[in-house]
């Protein structure tokens, strides 16, 4: 059986003073879509950064296919996970006036050398991805004028540009109307469909329920549920996520939650 | 678009203008020489009173103030990157105050030229080591802390130099100020800065791609595989050290490291180029370098026999032509 791009064994994340998990297990494979649900505050994006490298857990292990995190050592350089693992922020920064294309063609980083330049074929790449997130035409265009939607559709793209396995997505749906959010859910599922596995911090269980297969709840003080959506995006399991209740309504085979 | 070819006509097209900006300073001055007379003095074909005087006095100052400029818009155009600040200047961290307060101190005690210059380098790094420790502290090295650790520096050592200039006596102050404005008059050997501008060159090219991503935030550089620790602490060190080079061999001088990463910035986003250092750097180094030996010129024929300091010729033109510039940007922008 192949390894799954990412294990957790008995993680432990703290944030502040406040346990975001406790002993976490956790598998994602290949072609799986994960939703972790949670409060806010309740350390999503804290989990999703730890499992991401970016961050040092506190306790337990994490594994990104065949990388142990924190990578330590030679041979297991941060740009070899880039290979494998993309992740999207929640917010993105633009100091700097840069074109949409140039923005893009960042995500093809890992996979160049010190002395390269992005060749045709990067480009391509970059391009196909601009297609897909519905930004052609854009190329040109600077970054600092672009609305919310559109620049988070750009952090999108370039993650696509980056080519991953493994894609961590910290809100994907931020600033998206709801055309967007549909399309950016359904390129996803179509990277799950070829072989990639997806972790995703939503705030939509419906959404949840209808484009990930699996979902991770975090309910504060370090108590976690894992496992398939069908099972884990329940109203008892959602009301007592957010605290407050919730009603489920059933239309044409999706889910969706309402509060009460 | 961003490509190999393009940018090596750019870089070529600025190597042009950095020839022309030398021409144009060894051929002028109060002694008046003709090109014949630059390039019998370059090649050593050529003898008399305007060869010597090229030789002899303009080619290492215009050479210096090349160092200087290419140093300081360097070394800006990487403090920008590393604070992810536009406004940042090679300045912002202290270590021109630190080498102003080691030269105002050599001065004042009457010491000749080369301990100036070392007591002014010491200074530097000295402020350098001090805004890394603060900043460094309990490991949590974050822009504003660094950039705060190193403003505290900056206006502390400000003060010292207030109390310097209180206190000197009557016959040193106009030395000290010229060293305080920037002045490349007492340049004398161009070497050490030009060795270093080259080496900076190439020890941070291979890292433009990784500069760039460090532009965009901390946190995508090191999701895209950028070991953004290290690579931080290489361009503070980089970027002071070119600052600290500079200053020691003009003092002082304005605006460059502000204002030229911008203007390059600028106009390679009329190519359709953002902020890309794997051009922004040595394009900055070589515009910077021209600029600075074209105020030089100027500082010391526009009023001749009296030299201005080159650093309020540089912030004079700096400030309007930036203004200019930045209105137009946004006018573009709307």
């Amino acid at each position: 059986m192949m390894s799954p791009l990412l294990s957790t064994e008995r993680l432990t994340v703290n944030i502040g003073g406040h346990r975001v998990c406790d002993g976490l297990d956790w598998r994602v494979e290949a072609g799986e879509t994960w939703a972790i649900l949670g409060k806010n505050g309740a350390g999503k994006s804290t989990l999703l950064t730890t499992v991401a490298g970016l961050r040092e857990q506190d306790a337990g292990e994490v594994r990104i296919a065949d990388h142990a995190l924190p990578q330590s050592g030679a041979g297991n350089s941060p740009r070899a996970l880039a290979r494998i693992r993309g992740y999207l922020a929640q917010q993105q920064m633009d100091p700097f006036a840069s074109t949409v294309m140039e923005t893009v063609l960042v995500g093809r980083h890992p996979h160049l050398g010190r002395w390269d330049w992005e060749s045709a074929t990067d480009r391509r790449i970059a391009g196909a991805a601009l297609n897909e997130v519905d930004l052609a035409g854009f190329a040109t265009r600077d970054v600092q004028t672009l609305s919310g939607g559109e620049r988070q559709r750009l952090a999108v793209a370039q993650l696509l540009a980056q080519q991953p396995q493994l894609f961590l997505l910290d809100e994907p749906l931020t600033h998206l109307d709801l055309s967007h959010q549909i399309a950016v859910m359904e390129l996803f599922a179509r990277r799950a469909a070829g072989g990639a596995a997806i972790v995703a911090v939503m705030h939509d269980p419906g959404f949840a329920a209808r484009y990930c297969d699996q979902a991770l709840l975090l309910f504060g003080k370090g108590e976690w549920l894992a496992g398939a959506s069908a099972e884990v995006i329940t109203e008892a399991n959602l009301t007592r996520l957010y605290g407050h209740p919730l009603r489920e309504l059933r239309s044409d085979g999706q889910r969706w939650f309402v509060p009460c | 678009m961003p490509t190999r070819r393009r940018a090596l006509l750019v870089i070529i097209a600025l190597l042009g203008l950095a020839l022309a900006s030398l021409l144009v300073a060894l051929a002028s001055g109060s002694v008046a020489a003709s090109l014949t007379d630059v390039f019998g003095a370059l090649t050593g074909s050529h003898e008399g009173l305007a060869v010597e005087v090229i030789r002899g006095l303009r080619l290492p100052r215009a050479l210096a103030a090349f160092a200087c400029g290419g140093l300081l818009a360097l070394a800006g155009a990487l403090m920008q990157v590393l604070l992810r600040n536009p406004l940042a200047d090679p300045y912002i961290l202290g270590v021109s105050g630190g080498a102003a307060v080691g030269a105002l101190l050599a001065m004042l005690a009457g010491l000749a030229l080369t301990l100036i210059n070392v007591s002014a380098f010491a200074g530097a790094f000295a402020a350098m080591l001090i805004v890394f420790g603060l900043a460094h502290g309990d490991n949590s090295w974050t822009r504003v802390r660094l950039l705060l650790t190193g403003v505290i520096v900056a206006s502390g050592s400000g003060a010292v130099v207030a109390l310097i200039l209180t206190i000197a006596p009557e016959a040193r102050l106009r030395g000290m100020l010229f060293w305080l404005m920037g002045d490349a008059g007492h340049a004398s050997n161009p070497w050490p800065a030009l060795l270093v501008l080259a080496i900076g060159l190439l020890v941070s090219l291979p890292f433009a791609r990784e500069l760039n991503l460090l532009a965009r935030g901390d946190t995508l550089a090191h999701a895209l595989g950028v070991s953004v620790r290290r690579v931080k602490h290489g361009v503070y060190f980089l970027a002071a050290m070119f600052t600290a080079v500079a200053v020691t061999t003009a003092g002082s001088i304005g605006f460059i490291g502000l204002v030229v990463p911008h203007l390059v910035r600028l106009g390679l986003l009329k190519l359709g180029w953002g902020n890309d250092q794997r051009l922004l750097l040595p394009a900055s180094a070589l515009a910077g370098g021209s600029l600075l030996v074209l105020a030089d010129t100027l500082a010391r024929t526009v009023v001749a026999p009296q030299q201005l300091p080159v650093g309020v010729l540089t912030a004079l033109l700096g400030v309007p032509v930036f203004l200019f510039l930045l209105g137009r940007q946004r006018g573009s922008r709307q």
